[in-house]
This record gives structure tokens, sequence and C-alpha cells, in this order.
């Protein structure tokens, strides 16, 4: 990576800037309760939740997963969730 | 200023602010914004008349709701490809700080003329130089203009300084208010051909254009942040030649001259040496003259660049004296001096001259500075060269007492 005079750029170039070290908590998901809805996809503000295709079902809904190269762990997605599938866990390394 | 004799017959008698504007109008300017501000708005109501005149082609003139929106409006039409000029001066200057700062992070040629004006408080409309000083560390160039022809004349310089490739950092043009803002005395008006023949049009390499999305000025964590600054610092330090040859260019299509980074006036011999900057000058040059017909070797450095500051200029013009003075209209209060003369002492500090110099503050809030006046600074100056001491390092000219 190079600065640019005036610290110009184009989209999606911060996918280089992986933010997923700032989180504190990480949802984790328990998908025997997942019915599926999508609202974690629609909530998640930094657009780091994303449908799993492997996980389609016949009517082509699917599971999702959290991307954590991205999510900082706001906890968003586990207020929303209709069906408290998603818990934030503090992260321990 | 070097007069070109053949300029005469082109010089009409017109005010100092309708002389700047007419040198943004001939820059072909597309966008400006425009706030009323004492003692700068006749340049912002001229150019609204040369708009209304239809003498601007392809220019956008936006009336905006505070200075902030005036800074604001010129990032924007900047970042977007527009050439952008505005003027405003003291408590508008300072409301637009904070934005002057991301003018020259994201790399933009904004060119500003900044009437000097006084701060409050107390409430003061009269000239000092106080509240460009005060913007210093914003990263903008700032060139401060010794008469009207050069304030005007600097505008066109301005932006081909500012649009440099090599550059690429916001400008103010900084000329005393009412001292050369509303004083009428002729000057060429630059014509339409001879400003393009001087300064092509804008063309950036990157701007914003919804075909082809992009920001300006995204986020720098601590990672980057350090690289930013340096090459703010190296466009400035770019900027040193630049600005010479901007001003040699000028001349090559004008025949006007005002020096590029300083300009000596019976400098070479000179053993006490004035150093100003600004409208004081003329005043100065006066006095000098009358010294210089004495056979007084009496000289004067003009420093027309502020930022980038001229450091290496500056202690090869002064090497030769045996003492140096500093005069300016301004104050870092608790430092009990002006800026000008901090940065002179900071300049050589480290190089092997000792020549003593001393300052006086002038001129506050737009009290007069006569002949007089800076006869009893030469005078003063003398001794220090005659005794190689120095009693009172910095002083104001003029306190009185009987009003403390």
């Amino acid at each position: 990576m190079k600065i640019t005079p005036g610290a110009y750029c184009y989209p999606g170039t911060a996918m280089e800037n992986k933010t997923g070290g700032w989180r504190t908590f990480m949802p984790v998901f328990d998908y025997n309760k997942c019915i599926r809805c999508a609202i974690c996809e629609v909530a998640c503000p930094d657009m780091c939740i994303h449908p799993d295709p492997a996980t389609a079902n016949d009517k082509g809904k699917c599971l999702y997963k959290a991307d954590y190269d991205y999510c900082k762990g706001c906890g968003i997605c586990a207020n929303e969730c209709p069906k408290d599938v998603i818990t934030m866990t503090l992260e321990e390394k | 200023m070097a007069v070109n004799p053949n300029d005469k017959s082109k010089m009409s008698v017109v005010e100092g602010s309708y002389a700047s504007a007419h040198a943004a109008k001939v820059a072909r300017p597309q966008v400006i914004s425009a706030y009323p501000i004492t003692p700068q708005t006749h340049i912002v109501e001229e150019l609204s008349q040369f708009m209304a005149d239809g003498d601007i082609p392809g220019c956008e003139y936006i009336n905006v709701e505070s200075e902030f929106s005036a800074i604001s409006a010129l990032i924007g039409a900047s970042a977007a490809g527009a050439r952008t000029y505005s003027a405003t001066t003291s408590q508008g200057l300072f409301l637009m700080h904070e934005a002057l700062f991301n003018a020259s992070g994201m790399r933009l040629p904004i060119v500003m003329t900044v009437v000097n004006r006084a701060v409050g408080a107390p409430i003061n409309i009269w000239n000092d130089q106080q509240d460009s000083i005060a913007q210093r560390d914003s990263g903008w160039i700032q060139i401060y203009a010794e008469d009207t022809q050069e304030a005007a004349d600097m505008v066109l310089q301005a932006f081909k300084i500012a649009e440099d490739k090599s550059v690429l950092l916001p400008i103010m043009v900084c000329m005393d208010g009412f001292v050369l803002s509303h004083v009428y005395e002729p000057v060429v008006l630059m014509d339409q051909k001879e400003a393009d023949e001087f300064l092509p049009p804008f063309k950036p390499d990157v701007y914003l254009d919804p075909k082809n999305p992009m920001s300006f000025g995204t986020l720098g964590d601590p990672s980057v942040y350090t690289e930013f600054r340096y090459s703010q610092e190296q466009a400035m330090k770019n900027a040193l030649t630049v600005i010479e040859k901007a001003a040699d260019d000028f001349k090559a299509v004008t025949g006007r001259y005002y020096g590029g980074l300083i300009e000596g006036y019976s400098l070479e011999d000179a053993e006490v040496v004035i150093v100003s900057f600004g409208s004081l000058l003329g005043t100065i040059k006066d006095v000098v003259d009358e010294y210089r017909a004495n056979g007084e070797k009496i000289g004067v450095l003009k420093v027309r660049a502020f930022r980038p500051f001229p450091t290496e200029a500056i202690a090869n013009a002064l090497k030769n004296a045996k003492a140096v003075v500093v005069v300016e209209k301004d104050i870092s209060i608790g430092r009990n001096e002006g800026a000008l003369f901090t940065e002179i002492k900071a300049g050589l500090y480290n190089t092997p001259a000792r020549t003593p110099i001393i300052s006086y503050m002038v001129g506050h809030g737009g009290r007069d500075i006569r002949p007089s006046h800076i006869k009893e600074i030469i005078e003063a100056t003398k001794k220090v060269a005659e005794t190689g001491k120095i009693e009172v390092e910095s002083q104001f000219n003029e306190v009185k007492e009987e009003l403390l």
C-alpha cells in the first residue's frame, strides 16, 4: 500500500484495513435457534455478516456468518436478533 | 515594485479590492464562495458584479451562510476538480480554522485572498496581521503583498503555485486591510489574453466524479499519518522553488516582478537591515531612501513567503548585516514578539551567523506607522550595530502610558 496525496482512495480500499482487531466481544451464533431471517445481515453497520451459500435450505435461505476480519464487536446483531441466536462473548487470546 | 515603463499607458485608478477581484476574474475561476466581512467585502462584491455582468463564464458563485461554509464549499468544489477562489479576513478566517487543515491535508489548490485585519477582543476592524499569522501551522502557503498591484498579481501567481503538481497546497494571498484593500491607486488590470498565457487551465489528476467514485481525506491511522504530514512538508519544500519560478514566469509575461521568496532593497552593502512584510514596506523604503541619500548603509529585506519559510534565503540575505531589526504587525502573546521575528531567529540559531537581531511590534489594530516611527526604530538598530549590544530584544514601538 502507498499513501496518496490528499488521502484519496477508491471504493472498497478500506478492505485492506482489517478492523477486527478492535473487537472485545465477538458474536457467537447458535444455529439451532436460527430462523434464517437475515435481520443480522441487514443490521450490521459494517456489512460483515453474510449468508453462507453452503447452508442454503430448499427455499434457498441460508445461515449467517460474521466476517471476523472486520467485525468490531458492536453487538447490534445480537441485540436485533429476534431468536437470541447471537451471544456476545468475551474474546480472549 | 519594479514598474515596467510600458505599463504606464495601461494603468487605471481602481480600488485595491477591485484589482484583486479583477485578477481573480481573469484567472477563470470555476467556483467562487462569498461571505461578506469588513474589510474584505469589496472583493466578493466586485466578483458578484462581474458574475451579474456575465464576465466570468462557466463560474458558479455561491452565497454561503458563514465563512465555515465558504471554505467548505471550496473544499468540495476543488476536490471535484474546479479552480476555486474566495476572500476573507479576521474573525471569518478564524471561523475557517478547522477546515483550513482539511483543505491542506486533502491537497486542494484553493486560492484565498486574506485581507489582513486585527482580531477581537476588543472588537477592531482595522489592519494588522494577527489573523493570517494565527493560521501559520495550517499547511497553507502564505504570501504577503506590499502593494495593490502585487496583491492582484499574486492571485494569478497563487493559482500557478498551488496547482503545480509538485505542490498541490492551498494559498493565502495576504494584503493589508484598508491600507491596500481600500486604497485607490494606479494599477495594471491584466487582460484576459495575458492571464491565459500565464495561467493554464486547472487539470487535476484525480477529482470527485460520480462515474468514478472516490473519497478525499480518508482515515489515516497511526501507521500512515506521519507520512501524510511528511509529504505535506515535502510539498512546502517544493513550493520554495515553484514560488520563485512563478514570479519569473509572471515577469516574462507581464514585465512585473516583486521578488520570489524574499526581495532585497538597498540591501547589497547594508549594515543595518530592516526586515518586514506587507504594506509597511512602502513606508520603510521611503525612510531608507532618505538614509541612503545621506550615505548611510541601511537596507530592507522584504519577506514575501512566510509559508514555506525561506530560512536559507533569509540567512543568506542577512549574512553581511551588523544589526537586524524585524518590524511586524502581530504578537504571540506570552512570547512578547511577533512570529516573523521568532522564526528568523530560529532559522539563524544553528548557523555561524551571530548578528544581533531586535524586533518592534507595531501597528496593532490599525495604529498608524509613520516615517518618524521607522526612523526611531532604525536609530535604535544603528546603536545595536555600533555597540553589538542588545538592551531590549523585542518591544512594542509605542505604548501610551497615560492609558494604562
